[in-house]
Order: structure tokens, then sequence, then C-alpha cells
């Protein structure tokens, strides 16, 4: 009995820091399709003409064809590999981040975020690795499974976990009713109304597709966090950019109204990838060309995931300050103080009774101080409130989206069955499987959802 | 004193809906059989409702009849209604349901099982199993007398130190009058088995003569009559109606009042009794907004004059249910014949069985029915009809006969009792299936018939018969999916007629069937090289055409369940001896003794990371095993 995976899964292999050179790696059947997709190599061969175990220098691109970093790719063709499956190892120069935006690429291809441990299993249980091995590949495998799981529980702790938690729920009444009433159809238990059960079924799908839209780091990789500072004119915003990348991305002036158009910048806090906007000074204006940047922040600003509002210390407060400060009440947000350097002209207090903000940062963008301390606000705070952080949780992130997907994926069925007429008990059928996908997420899983669970997870078999 | 009467090599313990199937089944598979009851006027006897079927149920007892057990047979040559359930819904969930005469039916059962070849049959109450080292010889009498059996099979129902409540009295005894059985659970108990107690009730029997059937609604069969049996054919029959009646602010004012008298809220019953049956008091304290509860006023024969009064499951003191039963329309001057009572009883806890239905802890003891903690004529027959299987393969050395829960409703009940256990009395439903779309009760025979052949209980004739609507099946897909309709004037005309889309391009029968407007019978006119097929065959080849998208999704799903169910843990395997366990995954690990990963899967407390564990623990098993051999 050999033990054949059925799916391909990819992982970041080597950290070595930032800066420093980073493997993606890739095993599975789809493993070449894949990469054949995002990899442009520099020779003039076709994919499937590359040499088995060679390497080869290229661009990996997205899907606008954008290229993302040059890199080093060699293929592995089973079953001399590593896992015994067919592998891609894509070394990548462009740091971290430039790391996560090609795994988040590979994701998209179809590959499957690897389990903790997951390589080894594999390599293990396709009889790669000794047998006087194992009791140490079961410890990593038990160690890596038990720290991601108690991560991700952690994690679940916030208001994703309630909102899925609620969407559960309302499908668990509309499976409970038509379970009902098949089950009993004697009873006079009314029949399960399907306008009703449409509406919900469709309100459910939309609250998940706002989960979606969210939740997930697989765009987090590869778009970044994005992160948004926003101020009055001549506050300093540029300057922070500049300091948070560390070179002169954005041009600095004194004369308020410099930055008109959007500045997209990615850094990488621990791991965490960041796209830092840096938008127009919001004020009051009647100039034309900066009208329209201030829009431009503005529509910046809803989408924003985390906004730094900075404040400048060095000025009084204006009516413009305060109109920023009502903008950002129901976002999450930093406020950063920026000129600590200046002579102070506002009392911090006021600062501290206005904003809504729990963490308010001192920094002086010119002279590069407190820099560190706004990153580590920015960590905590996206690490509390989007639960996202290391490795682990980028795992568990990316495991979230899929099954967020699919399970939205299922409610359209429904919804398209029901549009079609289709008898009860089949509709339920989709929403059932939603309901289980989703119970995936919040570990509420009965035991028969568990099944279904370690099927995803532990995919062997002949 | 005890006396030796016989070597067997099964005892059935129990002649009820379990018995009657176990010692079928072994006796027509060749095997001496000894079957014992306390009472021979009451075997197969409905000591509830007298009905057998519905939904998950009738799929089962179609299920059994496939594997070629004897309650679906029977139910067709005694039933006095038949009702299609969930005609408004699609097929996938129909069902079917039978009022029965209650006294042929056990007669008829009875007849069965005496002149089966190979079947003794004793009126005797066993009170003890003879076992040796871990193996089990044979079991003893009341009356001291010594069965030799090479296997037993426990088919007691709610006997086992049987208690009846009514009001505040109790007392030992069986169901409908019957005598209990109070040495049996001792013989257990000192066998090791862990016991659990659970409690039923039942409403009262009413006179006809008593009941004014002008104020009730009339519930009569339906018109075309589908047999549970594969092997019935066409039935006609004269049918008799049920009656349907309401309860009334009345009566729930009456059972409010003497909700003080109740057993079940004086703490004088302490089983835990089903959920979804739960009697009239328990309906009116949990949901008081409903100010009134159907009640099925249902014959019990042809030759009697007793009747059901579904709805009125009860415990209450004599007095208050002659009182609440008046208060129903319709029953204002009833006589009640026999008043309801709970009862309480001694189970098994079923995680102590393999899912061959054997005791883990002693050879060649099997356990079905209510002893297990189901509850139901059907769930016990099924496991009747497995123990009974699971014996004689034993016996005859062959391989076991697990059905898993992709197969049938069988093998998903017996499945979640040997894995999880049982909170309440057991009854299967539905929504228990994962697979529910391929377990429908029309297919059963596609799914199970082959099995029921080849261990010797389906005759090569039906076999030959199954094999022909299969074959017609097969080809009738096959014709519809070949045909092509093309887009003329005619079709299109004929098309609107059937208020369904227009074609542009040319479509085969099959995409047409697709439709949910359409359906086979529609697309006659479009159809004109069909032949005559039997009901039976059209019915396969629409539902498998229709929803064909679904059907390939559970198929897909059921593969990767049998990826896991496929990778079995050997029986020797000691737990204690694997690294990297979690604590609790082990204990109950070694309480399960699951056969497979996909068992083990399921048993609360196994996490993912247990289960890989063990599989690679099962990995270097397989290749040292692999080294000792070369
Ligand atoms: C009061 C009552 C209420 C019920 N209510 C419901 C309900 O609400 N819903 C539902 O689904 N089902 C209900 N039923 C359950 C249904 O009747 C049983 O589940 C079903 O009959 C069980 O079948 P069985 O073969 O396990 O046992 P039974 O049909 O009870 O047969 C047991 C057999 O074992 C024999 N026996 C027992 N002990 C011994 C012994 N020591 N020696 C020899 N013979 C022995 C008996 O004589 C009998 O032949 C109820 C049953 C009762 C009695
Ligand atoms: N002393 C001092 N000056 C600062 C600091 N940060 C920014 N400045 C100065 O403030 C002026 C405006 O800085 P910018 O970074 O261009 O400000 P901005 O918010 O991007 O301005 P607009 O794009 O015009 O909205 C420049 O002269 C900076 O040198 C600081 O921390 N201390
Ligand atoms: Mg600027």
């Amino acid at each position: 009995m050999k033990i054949v995976s059925c799916d391909t899964i990819a992982a970041i292999s080597t950290v070595i820091g930032e800066g420093g050179i980073g493997i993606v790696r890739i095993s599975g059947p789809e493993s070449f399709k894949i990469a054949e997709k995002i990899f442009r190599p520099k020779t003039k061969k076709k994919f499937n003409e590359l040499k088995n175990r060679t390497l080869y220098l290229g661009n990996i691109v997205d899907s606008k064809n954008d290229i993302i970093d040059e890199v080093l790719l060699a293929i592995f063709k089973a079953p001399y590999t590593y896992t015994r499956e067919d592998m891609v190892e894509i070394n990548c120069h462009g740091g971290l981040t430039a790391q996560k935006r090609i795994l988040g690429l590979v994701l998209d291809q179809g590959a499957r975020m690897a389990e903790p441990g997951e390589f080894t299993k594999r390599a293990f249980l396709n009889g790669r690795i000794d047998l006087s091995q194992a009791e140490a590949v079961i410890d990593i495998i038990r160690a890596k499974t038990d720290k991601a799981l108690s991560v991700a529980n952690r994690q679940l702790t916030g208001s994703l976990s309630k909102k899925i938690k609620e969407i559960r729920s309302d499908l668990l009444n509309i499976l409970a009713h038509i379970a009902a009433n098949i089950d009993f159809p004697e009873e006079d238990i009314p029949e399960a109304d399907s306008e009703f059960i449409l509406k919900e079924i469709t309100v459910a799908g939309e609250r998940v597709k706002e989960l979606l839209k969210g939740a997930g780091s697989g765009r987090i990789l590869r778009e970044g966090l994005s992160t948004l500072i926003l101020g009055n004119t001549n506050v300093g915003k540029s300057s922070l950019l500049n300091a948070l990348v560390k070179e002169e991305r954005a041009i600095v002036t004194d004369i308020p109204g410099t930055t008109r158009d959007i500045i997209e910048e990615y850094i990488d806090i621990k791991g965490i990838p960041i796209k830092i906007i840096d938008t127009a000074g919001i004020r009051q204006t009647s100039d034309k060309v900066e009208k329209i940047g201030i829009e431009r922040a503005m529509k910046h600003l809803k989408e924003a995931e985390l906004v730094l509002l900075m404040i400048d210390i060095s000025r009084k407060l204006t009516r413009d300050d305060k109109n920023l400060i009502e903008l950002i009440r129901d976002k999450t947000a930093i406020t950063v103080i920026n000129k600590v350097d200046l002579p102070v002209e506002v009392n911090e207090d006021e600062i501290e009774q206005l904003v809504p903000t729990e963490r308010i940062i001192r920094i002086s963008a010119l002279k590069h101080e407190g820099i560190e301390e706004l990153k580590e606000a920015i960590f905590d705070t996206v690490t509390e409130k989007m639960g996202f952080s290391d490795e682990g949780l980028i795992a568990a992130g990316e495991r979230q989206r899929k099954v967020l997907q699919e399970a939205h994926d299922f409610l359209d069925m429904a919804i398209d069955a029901m549009d079609i007429h289709m008898p009860i008990e089949m509709v339920e059928l989709d929403i059932r499987d939603a309901w289980e996908k989703l119970g995936e997420i919040t570990g509420d899983t009965v035991s028969e959802d568990i099944i279904t669970t370690i099927f995803q997870k532990f995919c062997i078999g002949k | 004193m005890e006396y030796k009467v016989g070597k067997y090599d099964v005892a059935v313990v129990g002649i009820g809906h379990a018995g009657c199937e176990a010692a079928l089944a072994t006796a027509r598979m060749g095997l001496k059989t000894v079957a014992f009851a306390i009472n021979l006027d009451s075997i197969a006897l409905m000591a509830c409702n007298p009905s057998i079927g519905g939904p998950g149920k009738s799929n089962m007892v179609r299920e059994i009849d496939a594997l070629g057990g004897q309650m679906g047979i029977n139910v067709d040559k005694t039933f006095i209604q038949m009702r299609m359930l969930n005609t408004k819904k699609g097929p996938a969930v129909r069902a079917i349901r039978a009022q029965l005469d209650k006294r042929a039916y056990s007669a008829t059962m009875k007849h069965t099982v005496e002149s089966q070849p190979n079947i003794d049959i004793v009126q005797e109450e066993v009170v003890k199993i003879l076992v040796e080292g871990k193996k089990v010889t044979g079991v003893v009498t009341k009356t001291g007398g010594i069965y030799e059996a090479k296997a037993v099979i426990l088919t007691t129902g709610v006997y086992l130190r049987g208690r009846i409540v009514i009001g505040d009295l109790s007392y030992s005894s069986g169901p409908s009058g019957l005598f209990p059985a109070n040495e049996l659970s001792k013989s257990l108990e000192s066998l090791g088995f862990e016991l659990g107690r659970f409690k039923t009730g039942t409403p009262p029997r009413i006179h006809k003569d008593s009941v004014d059937f002008s104020k009730m609604i009339i519930q009569p069969g339906d018109e075309k009559i589908f047999p549970f049996s594969y092997a019935s054919g066409e039935i006609q029959r004269e049918q008799i109606p049920c009656w349907l009646t309401y309860t009334n602010e009345k009566t729930h004012k009456i059972i409010s009042e003497n909700l003080h008298r109740a057993p079940l809220y004086t703490g004088e019953i302490k089983g835990a009794g089903p959920r979804y049956c739960p009697s009239v008091e328990m309906k009116i304290v949990n949901f008081k907004d409903k100010t009134s509860h159907q009640v099925f006023i249902e014959p019990e024969g042809i030759d009697t004059n007793e009747m059901y009064v579904q709805g009125l499951s009860t415990s209450l003191p004599v007095d208050v249910q002659i009182e609440m039963a008046r208060s129903v329309k319709g029953l204002e001057n009833v006589k009640i014949m026999r008043f309801g009572y709970a009862i309480e009883y001694d189970f098994v806890i079923p995680t102590q069985l393999k899912p061959t239905l054997e005791a883990k802890n002693v050879q060649g003891l099997y356990m079905a029915g209510q002893i297990n903690g189901t509850s139901g004529y059907e769930e016990a027959a099924a496991q009747g009809l497995m123990a009974g299987i699971n014996a004689a393969l034993k016996i005859k050395e062959k391989e076991p006969l697990v059905l898993s829960r992709s197969d049938a409703y069988i093998g998903v009940m017996i499945d979640d009792l040997v894995t999880k256990g049982v909170i309440e009395p057991y009854r299967i439903l539905t929504s228990r299936a994962e697979y529910r779309l391929l377990l429908r009760q029309d297919n059963a025979d596609l799914r199970l018939m082959d099995t029921g052949h080849k261990i010797g209980l389906i005759n090569d004739e039906r076999y030959k018969k199954y094999m022909k609507k299969k074959k017609m099946i097969e080809d009738e897909i096959k014709r519809l999916e070949s045909v092509k309709i093309t887009p003329t004037a005619k079709t299109n005309e004929t098309l609107e007629q059937l208020e369904t889309a227009v074609l542009k391009s040319p479509s085969t029968l099959a995409e047409l069937l697709k439709r949910p407007e359409l359906n086979y019978e529609k697309l006659k006119v479009l159809d004109e090289h069909r032949k005559e097929l039997p009901l039976e065959v059209i019915e396969q080849v629409e539902i498998s055409t229709a929803y064909e998208g679904y059907i390939k999704r559970q198929i897909a799903q059921v593969e990767q369940f049998k990826k896991m169910e496929n990778k079995k843990i050997p029986e020797d395997i000691n737990f204690d001896e694997i690294y990297g366990l979690g604590f609790e995954a082990r204990e109950k690990l070694k309480e399960i003794k699951p056969l497979s990963i996909g068992q083990a899967s399921r048993i609360s407390g196994v996490n993912p990371s247990d289960i890989t564990v063990l599989m690679i623990y099962l990995e270097m098993r397989r290749r040292k095993s692999l080294h000792e051999e070369f």
C-alpha cells in the first residue's frame, strides 16, 4: 500500500530573514502546473522543457503579468525528492514580503497551505524517512500541529468566530427545520417556507462574502495589509512613509498639499506584509487637483484595513483635524503624534480625549524616533484585531479563506438550486455542506464534521 | 437442578423483532439454532404502535429485505394501510409507512420462524450465559436447562429488569402484561458488562365503539401501494383508515393540574427516555405555547376493536388518563381497554460491542435490538439480522459483514452505536446519514442485494430478478443519454406545451429529463421508441438522471470517506505501545477499539494529531512486517 497524496501543498521553507534568500516550496501532483503559471524563465525554453534539478533564472509574475520578484527556480521530479512527490523550489531574493507574495500566488493557483510538519509527514508516509526516525517525526508533527491549533484557537476568540457562529446558527435553524419536515412528516410541523429559506441563505452568503473580503492571509500575503496614513496637510505623512520604508520614496516639502497622488509601499513588520498608503493631506481646499487627491484618499480610507491617524503636535488642532478624528471612529486605527522634536502646541490630554483609538504613539518622522514603537503598535493591533501574525497564523488564515470560499460556493449552489426549484432536501445538502465547512473554522465540528476535516488534512490512500 | 438439553450452533435469546431476524438468518445460513421467548404468543409483538416504516426506518426495512431478512415480506402480508410519506418532497426522502394488523403480523412471524428448518423454538426464560475463558459456550434457562451453543445472540428487548410505572404505581413487569426477565442482567454484570437504564412509554388502547369518528378527520391509505419487499410484486388490498383528532386546552389543563402525579416529574422515573417520542405530559410542559397536539386513532387490526391512540403516550395515573382522553374531541365517551404506561429497563452500553455486534470481551456473544439502547422495531430487526449474519459467518470462519455509513442506514446506526454510544433510546433519522441521497429507500436492492446473495440469504431466483431490473435501469439510462432530440418546430411546440424552454441545439433525452419541470412520463411524447418499463425501473432512471449532479458529489464524498474506512486498524494493536498519542485519545481508543482510521476519527476526544500519530504507527508496523517477510 503506497500512500498517495491527492493535493498540492506549499509553504515558505527557509526563512533567513529580511533581504536574505528564502525558499517557497511546492509539493504534490499540481506543482509543475502551478509553477508554470507564475514563472517566466529567462531562457527561451518552455516550462515543460526545463531540466530536472536545475536552477533557472526568471521572474515570478502575478495575474496582471507584473513582476513580483526575480527568482531561481528548480523542479524536482517524483520520486527522487524529499516528499517523493513532484516538487518545485523557488529561491527568492526579495525578502520575506516577496516570498509571501509569491506564496500567495501559488495558493491562488490551487495549492493548499501546508499543515505544520506536513512536508515531513509526507516524506515519512511516502517512505522517504527511515523508521528509526519515526519518533522524532511524530514529535515534530505533534508539536507543530498542537501549536498551530492553539494559535488558531487563540485567534478565533475574536470577532470572526463570533460572526461565523451567528451565521452557522442561522443555517442550523434552517437545517433543523428541513430535517424535521423530512423525518417527521406526519407531525404538524409547518413546512419550512422556501421564500424564507432563500432569504436566509442569501443573507448568509452575503455575510460569508463580507468575511471573505476581510479574512484570509492569501490576499494579505499578496497585497499586504492595507494601511492608510491619514492626516491634515503637512503633518508629516510622507515623512513617515519614508521613515517606515527607510528610503526617500515620497516627496517631502514644507508646502502643505505636496502629496496629491496616492503612494503605496510594501513593508514587512515581523512577518506581516503591510502595504503603506500615503495620501493627500485632508483639508478644505479650493485647489482642484488637491481636491481630487482628497477624494481618492477618502476612497482609500473606506477600504483601508488599518489607519494611522497623524496629528502634528507642533500645531494647534484645526477643524480639519477634528473632522478626521470623526472619520475614523469605526476603523481599526492608531493615533500617531508627530513632530515631538518640536515645541508642543497641543495638549496631549486633549488628543487622548478626542481620539477613539486604543494606542497613541509619539514619533518624530524627521528624526526617525519612535518608529520601532510604532511598528510594535501596528503589529500588536493587527494581531489582536485581525488575528494575524506569524507563520502559523498565516497558515490558519489561509485555511480560513479557503474554507470560507467553499462555504460561500455551497451557499451559492443552494441558491441556484432553489432558483430552479430543486426539491428542498437537495438544497439541504448544499446548506449542510456550507454549515459544516463553516464549522471547520470555529472548531464546532460535531464528530461527523471531524471526518471531513481529516480528509482535508490527511488526504492519503490508494 | 441443571440438565443438558442439547447442542446448537446458535442460541437466540428473545424472539422479538431482532430475535426473529437473527434466528432466521442463522438457520437459513445452515446453522442449527435454538430461540427462546418468555412467551411464545408474543413473538414479534408490536408493543407500541401498530405501524412499521417512515423516514429512515423504511429505508432500513428495505435494506433488511435486500439482505434477505424477513420484516418487509411479512409487513406486506399483514398491512391494513399503506402510505407514501414526503410525497411533496423529492424522491430522495420519500418513505413508506404501513399500519399493520398487530396480531396477524405477530402470528405470521411466529409461523415463519416455526416453519423454518433448523430452528427450535422454546418458551423459557434464559437466566445465565455460559462462558469459558473468553468464549461463550451456551445459556441456562430458569428451569435449569443447559443449551450449548457456539454463539449466543441476546435480543431481549425491554424485558431486562423491566419495571412498569403508572402514576405512583410501579411494579416489576415486562411490556404488555408479560413477565420481565429479572435474572439475566446479573449474569451480564458478572461477565463485566456495563449496563444502563432507559425508559419508554406507550399510550392507552381504546374501544372502537366508544369513539365518535364523525368528529375526526379520516386518514385513508394510498391508492397506489408500494410494498416494502422487493419480492412482493404488486399488491391490491382493501385498506382500513386511521383517524385524526386533536388535544385542546382542556386536555392540557387536566395534564398541567396533575403534573405532581406524573412519575416523569416526581422523580419516580430515572431512565432517560427518547426526545423524539415524548409523552403527552412532556409535550405540554416543553411546548407551552402549543394549544393543541395531533392525536391519531389507529386500528390495531382487522379482527379487533382495540385502537391505538398515537399522541397520548403517558404514564399519568389511570384516573387522569381517563379524564384526559375524554377531553379530546371524538373521545368524549371513550372506553380505555389498556392504560398507557412507562417502562424502565436495562440495556447494555453499546460501545462494548464490535461493529459486528459481537461483544468485545466475550467471543461469540452478540447483542441486537433494544438491549443495545435502540428503540423501534425496524432498528431492532436490522440489528438482529446483522448479528445473525455475523454469528453465522464467524462460526463458518468467514469474513464478517460490516456495512459502512455509505452502504446503508443499518451501517450508520451500528457505527453510531458502537463508536459513540447512546444518551437516549436511539432511533434512526435521515439526518444521521451523511450520504442520505445515496441511501434511498428505492435503491436498497441496488446497494445490498449482491451482498445478500453472496452470504446466501437471497436465493438465485430473487437475485436473477434483481439482475434483470438492474440491467433494465442501466440500459435505459444509456439510451436516454444517447437519443438526441433535434430542435424542430414540432419538438419545440411540444416543449412549449410542456411549459419548458424550447431547444436551440440538439439535446439528449437525459438532458431534458434533468429539467425540474419535466419527468419521464411527460417526455413520452418526444420519445417514440420507448419500451414499456416497470415503474421501479423508471423511478431509478428518473432519480439518477435528474439528480446526477448531487449524486456524483455524494459519490465523491463517499470515496474520500472510504479511504479512511479502508485503512484498517489491526485487532491486536496495543494503543499503550503507540508513541505520541494524547492521554484522552489513548483511553478512548482502548475502550472503543476502532477497526479503521475512519472509525477512530469519529470518536470524541481523538484529535487530528492523534490520527496522524496513529497513521504513522500503522505505517511503521507495515514496514516492519515487510522486513520480517524478507
Ligand atoms: C411500552 C413500550 C413503548 C415503546 N415505545 C416505543 C416508541 O415510542 N418508539 C419506538 O420506536 N419504539 C417503541 N417501542 C420499542 C419497540 O417495541 C422495541 O424497540 C422493539 O420491539 C425492540 O425489539 P427487540 O427485538 O429488541 O425486543 P422485543 O421485541 O421486545 O422482544 C424481546 C424478546 O425477548 C424475549 N426475552 C426477553 N428476555 C428474555 C429472557 N431472559 N429469556 C428469554 N426470552 C427473553 C421476550 O420474550 C421477547 O420475545 C416501545 C416498546 C414498549 C414496550
Ligand atoms: N521637525 C519635524 N519636522 C517634520 C517632522 N515630520 C515632518 N516634518 C516636516 O514637515 C513638513 C511636511 O512634511 P510631509 O512629510 O511632506 O508632510 P505631509 O503630511 O506628507 O504633507 P502633504 O503631503 O502636503 O499633506 C516637511 O518640512 C517635513 O520635513 C518631524 O517629525 N519633525
Ligand atoms: Mg505628503
